[in-house]
């Protein structure tokens, strides 16, 4: 059909069979086609299956209906080609932060098996990643030597140090002031224009997403869909100023006013 | 300055309060004139350790080598036992509760069936140590691996890894704070398990001396049999105690700063 590297043809999910049995679905009827190299954000209020729906996409959730291909083949289990990164940056307090970096290659192949031969150039590797999102000179430190927006930094490098094809990001910056976040969108930024890996973005910030992703999806809760497709045609490479243009506000306002509604009918159903 | 003070103060605490208790006992003692066959001075006790060194010593080392078999073996047994139970979820809940009741058993009522199967001697005194110590070692090494972070897991499994990975990568390390801390209650339950089973099942070791210098009315060297335990108990959990300072410094850095 298309040439989508993710593609989602009427997924549905329930939990378990129990729940199935009674058509309590968590994300229901999702059609997605995310393209080679796409930046896309899915933004809604909490609760409304944005993480289930990461969990499909990494195969570490079955769909109960529908189907998934990724890079033209069905997802049938765990994708190697992806990494992920959550809000908690969940670092092992004992190993220093390049160990933590490394630790993705210790685990997935090709990499486990010359793991010890390759060592030197998989630390060399892990030392650039860390250089390019500014962690130069913090690698031998433990993560609770770090700050919390550079431990989240060391985060998304974990995911990104086997070179994936594809990362989720489920609320990475959820738990971090204003002024790190900014901060981190303009890392994810820079790293996504210099390799241009797939990104599935999960948020609540309307300004996080159209400032770093290309397609914005809005989800409605419970029943989890999509309800809104919005293509965000602000110019490349953007800057953080462009955040305060008319264009990027109005853009923020529409979306704004989506959630709006879906509030709004939500609570109609409920009263 | 005064920060160095207290610091210097905290250091030496327990040994100003040590020789308090041990100031005040003897004070009381010797004011009340407390006869010593009822309750021994500090220096009565001291005198006695001196004079019966030799068969104390003798005592003392049979009780310490019997204490260490049985707590090795507990830590062999307890570490395989949380390893099992930690890392399955059926093995958690088919193991747990019966190992909760074995638990509350008092050990010193398994004494006598050990007498039976293994006579008088050195064989219910290590097999009480190991029976009473292995417990909390098995509890904290499970513990360790049951509660991991469900993100963490999220991420090695897209990666591909295997149940077997993420323990050794995660779960091992992250229940070693855990196995230590363990460490140090269960080698002080170790010696209470030695001690008791001597009490009954031996002709030697510091439990036995306990009941002969207690029939015999010999309370100065009673006490100083209670004194010589204590200390080996108290020595063995400031070297766990070190050993865990020192190798999973990371679980306790907020002491640290």
């Amino acid at each position: 059909m298309s040439k989508a590297f993710v593609d989602f043809e009427n997924v549905w999910l329930a939990y378990n069979d129990e729940l199935l049995a009674q058509e309590n679905f968590a994300v229901e009827d999702i059609n997605l086609s995310v393209n080679q190299g796409e930046f896309v954000a899915i933004v809604g209020p909490s609760g409304c299956g944005k993480s289930t729906f990461m969990k499909l996409t990494t195969g570490l959730k079955m769909p109960s209906k529908g189907r998934i291909l990724v890079d033209g083949q069905p997802v049938t289990g765990p994708l190697k080609i992806s990494g992920m990164a959550f809000q908690a940056p969940s670092l092992l307090p004992w190993r220093s932060t390049i160990d933590n970096v490394l630790l993705p290659l210790e685990i997935v192949e090709p990499y486990r098996s010359n793991f010890k031969t390759n060592k030197e150039a998989y630390m060399a590797r892990a030392r650039d990643l860390l250089a390019s999102v500014g962690l130069k000179g913090y690698e031998d430190k433990y993560p609770w030597e770090l700050s919390g927006g550079m431990q989240q930094r060391a985060s998304i490098c974990r995911a990104l140090i086997h070179e994936p094809k594809m990362l989720l990001l489920d609320e990475p910056f959820g738990a971090l002031d204003a002024f790190t976040r900014e901060e981190l969108w303009c890392t994810l930024r820079d790293l996504w224009e210099a390799q241009r890996f797939n990104v599935i973005l999960v948020t609540h910030d309307l300004r996080e997403s159209v400032f770093l992703a290309d397609t914005v999806y809005v989800m409605s809760k419970s029943p989890g869909r999509f309800l809104v497709k919005k293509e965000i045609d602000l110019p490349r490479p953007r800057d953080l100023e462009i955040t305060y243009t008319p264009q990027f506000t109005d853009i923020v306002h529409e979306l704004r006013s989506h959630i709006g509604a879906i509030r709004q009918t939500t609570l109609q159903a409920s009263a | 300055m005064s920060k160095m003070k207290s610091k210097t103060i905290e250091r030496w605490s327990p040994w100003i309060f040590l020789v308090s208790v041990v100031l005040l006992w003897e004070v009381i003692c010797s004011g009340f004139g407390v006869s010593e066959f009822i309750f021994p001075s500090p220096s009565r006790i001291g005198q006695q350790l001196i004079e019966y060194q030799d068969v104390i010593l003798g005592h003392a080392w049979r009780t310490f080598w019997v204490t260490m078999v049985g707590f090795f073996i507990a830590i062999v047994v307890g570490v395989l036992l949380g390893f099992i139970i930690g890392s399955s979820r059926i093995a958690y809940a088919a193991v747990y509760p019966l190992m909760t009741a074995f638990n509350a058993l008092p050990k010193a009522a398994f004494v006598p069936i050990l007498v039976v199967w293994f006579g008088i001697g050195a064989g219910p005194a290590i097999l009480t140590a190991f029976l009473i110590s292995f417990f909390p070692i098995m509890v904290n090494i499970a513990t360790g691996l049951a509660t991991l972070e469900p993100e963490l897991e999220d991420v090695l499994r897209v990666l591909g890894a295997k149940r077997w990975d993420v323990l050794v990568k995660v779960g091992l390390p992250r229940s070693m704070p855990y196995f230590f801390g363990s460490l140090k209650v269960a080698i002080t339950l170790a010696f209470v398990g030695t001690t008791v089973s001597e009490m009954t099942a031996s002709n030697e070791g510091i439990g036995y001396l306990l009941i002969s210098a207690g029939s015999a009315m010999q309370m100065g060297l009673a006490f100083g049999g209670l004194v010589v335990v204590g200390v080996m108990a108290m020595a063995m959990y400031e070297i766990f105690d070190y050993i865990e300072r020192h190798t999973t410094g990371w679980a306790h850095r907020g002491s640290q700063n």
